[in-house]
C-alpha cells in the first residue's frame, strides 16, 4: 500500500468481483474459531479464556478501537491518510471530561465528538485546502492535541471539586442493559463447563448482559457506516475520492467537499472514540488514550478498510486487551491461539502457492508453540505488544490479501488531474 | 538547486518566520482569552533566557533534538517516513546503557568504553529500523505503518527489559528503576559554562559531526544524489539505474543508526543511566524540528535552538503562573502553519516561474500587440 510516499515493493490484491464470502462462510469461520478457543480453554484450563467477564471486559476495550478505526475508515475512503487520530482521540476525551462532569455522560459524548470535529477540521484545511502531506500534518495534530488537550484541563479542571490538574472530576457512567432472562440462563450453562456449549454461553452472557448505551450506539454506528459508504449515493461518490479522484471530478464529483464531509466526520468519529473511553473509564486523564488511535488504525488495516473487518480487528485486540487485566494464565493460552492462527495462515499460503511466505509463517507459528509450551507464563509487560504484533504479521504474512484505496495518501488539486 | 538571489532567500524565510509570527499571534490570543497576561508570558520567556542556565540546557535540548531531526530528514528526503525515530532511539538507548553499565566495561580502556556503548546504540537503532525497512521491500508494508507498530512495541520490549529481574536495578531510595549506573570510566565529560550548574553536553561535537557528515553525503556523494533524486521521482529514479529497493534498506538502516545516537547526549553525560524517566518522545520532536528545518543541515540546528529553548523556557512560565502548556500548544501551531506556508510558498514559486517562463517565450501579448 502507499501512504504518500515510495512504491517499492508493493503488490495489492486485485479488486475482485461478485467473490464476495456470503453470511454462511463467517458463520463457519466464527464456529470454527470457538471450537479452538474451547479447545485451548480445555487444554490449557485458563476458564478466563470465554468467560461472560472476559467478553464484556474486551466488548468496554474494543468499542473507542472500532471507533477509531471507523475515524481511520471514513478519511481513507475519501483518499486521506489520518494518522492524528490519536491527537483526536485525546481532544475527545477531554471533551467528554470537561462536559460529562457538569452535564452527565451524554453531554460528555456530545462534547467529545464536537472537539474531534476541530481537530478532523484542522487535518481537512491542511491537507485537502492546503494540499500537506498527510503524514505530516497528522503527526502535527499529535503533537499539538495533547498540549491543548493538557492546557484546558489545568485551566478548567484544577480547581473544579475532585478534580486535578491532569485529570476531571468523575463523569457518571452512561445506562447499562440487561437482556432479561437470557442472561441468566446462559449464565447457568456457562457455570457446567460443558465443552463449546459453555464456551459459547459465556460469550452470548458477556454480550448480553451489562452492555453499556455506548457500545450499542457504537455497534449502529458500524453498520451504519457499511450501508452509508457501500449502499448509497453518497457513499459511491465518497470512496471514487479515494479511488481514482480525477475521475470522480470528470463525472461532476466535488471531490474537495467529499474530502472535506469524510475528513470532519473521520474527526467526529475518533472525538467519539476518546469520548467513550473517558466515559467508560469514568473521567478524563492526561495521556489516558495511551496510543489507542494507532491501535484503530491497525484494527482498520486488520479489517482491510471495511466495516465488518475493522470490528472484527478492534474485537479481537480488544479481547487481547481484556487477557491483559485477567491475568497470566489467561494470556499464556494466547500464545497457543497465536501460534495456531500462524499455522493456519501457513496452509491457506502454502494452498495459494506463496512457498516462502508459507514457511515463514509456519517456522513464527512454530516458535510461538514452543514458547507456550517451553514457558508458565507470558511477562504481563509484553502482552500489550499483542495488537500491534499481530498487525505486522498480518501485514507481512497476508498483505496480497489486503486492497487499501488506491488513492490514497496522495495529494490532489482541483483541476490537476494525474 | 536554485541560485540564490535576495528574492529566493526572502521567499526561503517568508515561510518559517511567518509561521511563528502566526503562531506567536495563536498563543497571544489564547492567553488573552484564559485571563493570562500574553506581555507578561513573553517578559516571563525574555527573563528566561538571560539566565545562563536556561540557555545551557536549551543548547543541550538542541544537541539531542538536532540528532533526532536528522535521523528524520534522511528519512524524508527520500520520501520515507521513518515516523519509528522514537522507538529505535529508546530500545537503542536502553540497551548500549546495560551494555555500557555492565561490569565488565570497567576493566576497558574510556575511549574505547564510549566507542563501543554508541556503536552498539546505532546497531541497535539500525537493526529496528531494518525491520521495517525489510518489510517495505519485501512485503511493499507502508513505513509509517510498521515503524508505528513497531514504536508500540519497542515501548512494551523496554518496559519488559527494564525489570530488576533482567537488565535493570531498583535506585536505592527511591522507587525509580534503571540500569545499572555507568561509572566515570564511560561518562563523556561536558564543557563549564560559567554562571550555570550544568555543562554543555561534551557531544554536541556528535551531533555537529553528524550534521556535517548528513550535508557532505546529501550534496556530494552519489548516494546522495541517488537518494533525493528517489525522493523527487520514483519512477525517474528507477529509470535512471537507481535500485529504490537498496536505497529503501540503506536509508532506514542510516536513518536507525542516527537515531540510535539521539539518546547518547543525555545518558552520557547527564543521566548515566536508562531509567524510567528517560526523556519519551523525541523522535517526535525530531519530526517537528526537520519539518521546520526542511531538512536542511542548518535549518535544523536553528528550529533544534529554538525547540529547545521554548521547552526550557516554559519551566520560566510556571514560576509566573502562566500554564507551560502554552509551549506545547504554540510548537504543534508552529509545525502546522510552517508546513502550510511552505506549500503555500512553493505554490507560489512554481506560478511565478511558470509566468517567468511564459514572459521568456513571448506567449502573452500584451493589449497593444493584441490591438495591433
Amino acid at each position: 500500500m502507499t501512504v504518500g510516499g515510495l512504491s517499492v515493493g508493493i503488490e495489492t490484491a486485485p479488486a475482485r468481483r461478485g467473490k464476495r464470502l456470503s453470511p454462511m462462510v463467517y458463520l463457519l469461520v466464527a464456529v470454527g474459531a470457538l471450537l479452538v478457543l474451547s479447545a485451548v480453554r480445555a487444554l490449557s484450563g485458563a476458564t478466563d479464556l470465554t468467560s461472560a467477564g472476559t467478553v464484556q471486559a474486551a466488548l468496554t476495550a474494543a468499542v473507542p478501537l472500532a471507533m477509531a478505526a471507523l475515524a481511520g475508515l471514513w478519511a481513507e475512503r475519501a483518499g486521506v491518510v489520518n494518522i492524528g487520530l490519536e491527537g483526536m482521540m485525546v481532544l475527545g476525551t477531554f471533551g467528554a471530561g470537561y462536559a460529562g462532569y457538569q452535564w452527565g455522560p451524554w453531554a460528555g459524548v456530545v462534547f467529545g465528538l464536537f472537539l474531534g470535529i476541530i481537530g478532523g477540521l484542522l487535518h481537512a484545511v491542511a491537507t485537502v485546502t492546503f494540499g500537506v502531506d498527510h503524514i505530516i500534518s497528522g503527526v502535527a495534530i499529535n503533537l499539538l492535541a495533547p498540549g491543548a488537550a493538557l492546557f484546558l484541563s489545568k485551566l478548567y479542571f484544577a480547581d473544579a471539586p475532585g478534580g486535578g490538574q491532569k485529570q476531571s472530576p468523575r463523569i457518571e457512567d452512561a445506562a447499562k442493559v440487561t437482556l432479561p432472562g437470557f442472561s441468566d440462563l446462559m449464565g447457568t450453562i456457562e457455570g457446567k463447563r460443558w465443552f463449546f456449549v459453555s464456551d459459547l454461553a459465556g460469550v452470548l452472557r458477556g454480550l448480553t448482559t451489562e452492555i453499556s448505551l455506548l457500545t450499542l450506539l457504537a455497534v449502529v454506528l458500524i453498520v451504519a457506516t457499511g450501508w452509508v459508504l457501500w449502499r448509497t449515493p453518497f457513499g459511491l461518490r465518497l470512496r471514487s475520492c479515494g479511488e481514482s479522484p480525477s475521475a470522480a471530478e470528470s463525472l461532476g464529483v466535488n471531490v474537495l467537499k467529499y474530502k472535506y464531509l469524510a475528513v470532519t466526520a473521520s474527526g467526529a468519529f475518533a472525538g467519539l472514540g476518546g469520548a467513550f473511553l473517558a466515559v467508560s473509564s469514568g473521567q478524563y486523564r492526561d495521556g489516558q488514550t495511551g496510543g489507542r488511535g494507532f491501535i484503530g488504525l491497525a484494527a482498520m488495516i486488520f479489517g482491510n478498510w471495511r466495516p465488518g473487518g475493522l470490528a472484527t480487528g478492534a474485537g479481537l485486540f480488544g479481547y487481547t486487551d481484556a487477557m491483559a487485566l485477567r491475568g497470566s494464565n489467561a494470556v499464556h493460552a494466547l500464545l497457543l491461539l497465536l501460534g495456531i492462527a500462524l499455522v493456519v495462515v501457513a496452509v491457506i499460503q502454502y494452498r495459494s502457492g506463496h512457498n516462502v511466505l508459507s514457511g515463514v509463517a509456519a517456522a513464527i507459528g512454530v516458535l510461538f508453540g514452543w514458547w507456550y509450551f517451553a514457558s508458565s507464563e507470558v511477562p504481563p509487560e509484553l502482552v500489550g505488544a499483542a495488537p500491534y504484533v499481530v498487525t505486522l504479521l498480518v501485514l507481512g504474512l497476508a498483505s496480497q490479501r489486503l486492497r487499501p484505496p488506491k488513492f490514497v495518501g496522495e495529494p490532489y488539486r482541483k483541476g490537476h488531474a494525474v | 538547486m536554485r541560485n540564490l538571489t535576495p528574492r529566493s532567500v526572502l521567499l526561503g524565510l517568508a515561510a518559517p518566520l511567518g509561521a511563528l509570527v502566526f503562531a506567536a499571534l495563536v498563543c497571544g490570543i489564547i492567553l488573552a482569552a484564559t485571563g493570562n497576561s500574553p506581555i507578561d508570558t513573553v517578559d516571563a520567556m525574555a527573563t528566561a533566557a538571560q539566565r545562563p542556565r536556561t540557555l545551557v540546557n536549551s543548547v543541550n535540548s538542541a544537541t539531542v533534538y538536532y540528532l533526532a531531526a536528522v535521523a528524520v530528514a534522511i528519512g524524508f528526503r527520500m520520501k520515507l517516513f521513518n515516523i519509528g525515530v522514537d522507538g529505535q532511539y529508546r530500545l537503542a538507548a536502553m540497551l548500549s546503557a546495560a551494555l555500557a553499565g555492565a561490569a565488565f566495561m570497567d576493566n576497558l580502556p574510556s575511549f574505547l568504553r564510549i566507542a563501543l556503548t554508541i556503536a552498539v546504540a546505532m546497531l541497535v537503532g539500525a537493526g529496528w529500523a531494518g525491520l521495517a525497512a525489510l518489510l517495505k521491500v519485501t512485503r511493499g508494508v507502508s513505513e509509517v505503518i510498521s515503524t508505528i507498530m513497531l514504536n508500540a512495541i519497542a515501548t512494551y520490549l523496554v518496559s519488559y527489559l527494564l525489570n530488576p529481574a533482567r537488565l535493570a536495578e531498583t535506585t536505592a531510595g527511591s522507587n525509580n528503576i534503571g540500569t545499572a549506573k555507568i561509572t566515570e570510566g564511560g561518562q563523556v565529560p561536558g564543557f563549564e559554562v560559567s554562571g550555570s550548574t550544568t555543562k554543555v553536553f561534551g557531544l554536541i561535537l556528535l551531533a555537529a559531526i553528524v550534521g556535517v557528515v548528513y550535508w557532505f553525503v546529501l550534496s556530494r556523494t552519489k548516494f546522495g544524489f541517488e537518494l533525493k533524486a528517489t525522493g523527487l521521482s520514483e519512477s525517474a529514479a528507477v529509470a535512471s539505474g537507481v535500485s529504490v529497493k537498496k536505497m529503501v534498506v540503506i536509508s532506514m538502516l542510516l536513518s536507525g543508526a542516527v537515531a540510535g545516537l539521539v539518546g547518547m547526549p543525555q545518558l552520557l553525560g547527564a543521566s548515566y543511566t536508562y531509567s524510567l524517566d528517560f526523556p519519551p518522545g523525541l523522535g517526535f520532536v525530531g519530526i517537528a524540528v526537520a519539518l521546520l528545518g526542511r531538512n536542511n543541515p542548518v535549518g535544523m540546528a536553528v528550529a533544534a535552538l529554538l525547540w529547545g529553548f521554548l521547552d526550557n523556557a516554559a519551566n520560566a512560565l510556571d514560576i509566573s503562573g502562566v500554564p507551560r502548556e502554552i509551549v506545547l500548544i504554540m510548537q504543534g501551531v508552529i509545525v502546522l502553519s510552517v508546513v502550510v506556508a511552505y506549500e503555500l510558498v512553493r505554490r507560489y514559486r512554481v506560478r511565478a516561474e511558470q509566468q517567468a517562463v511564459g514572459k521568456a517565450l513571448g506567449r502573452t501579448k500584451t493589449l497593444e500587440e493584441v490591438s495591433a
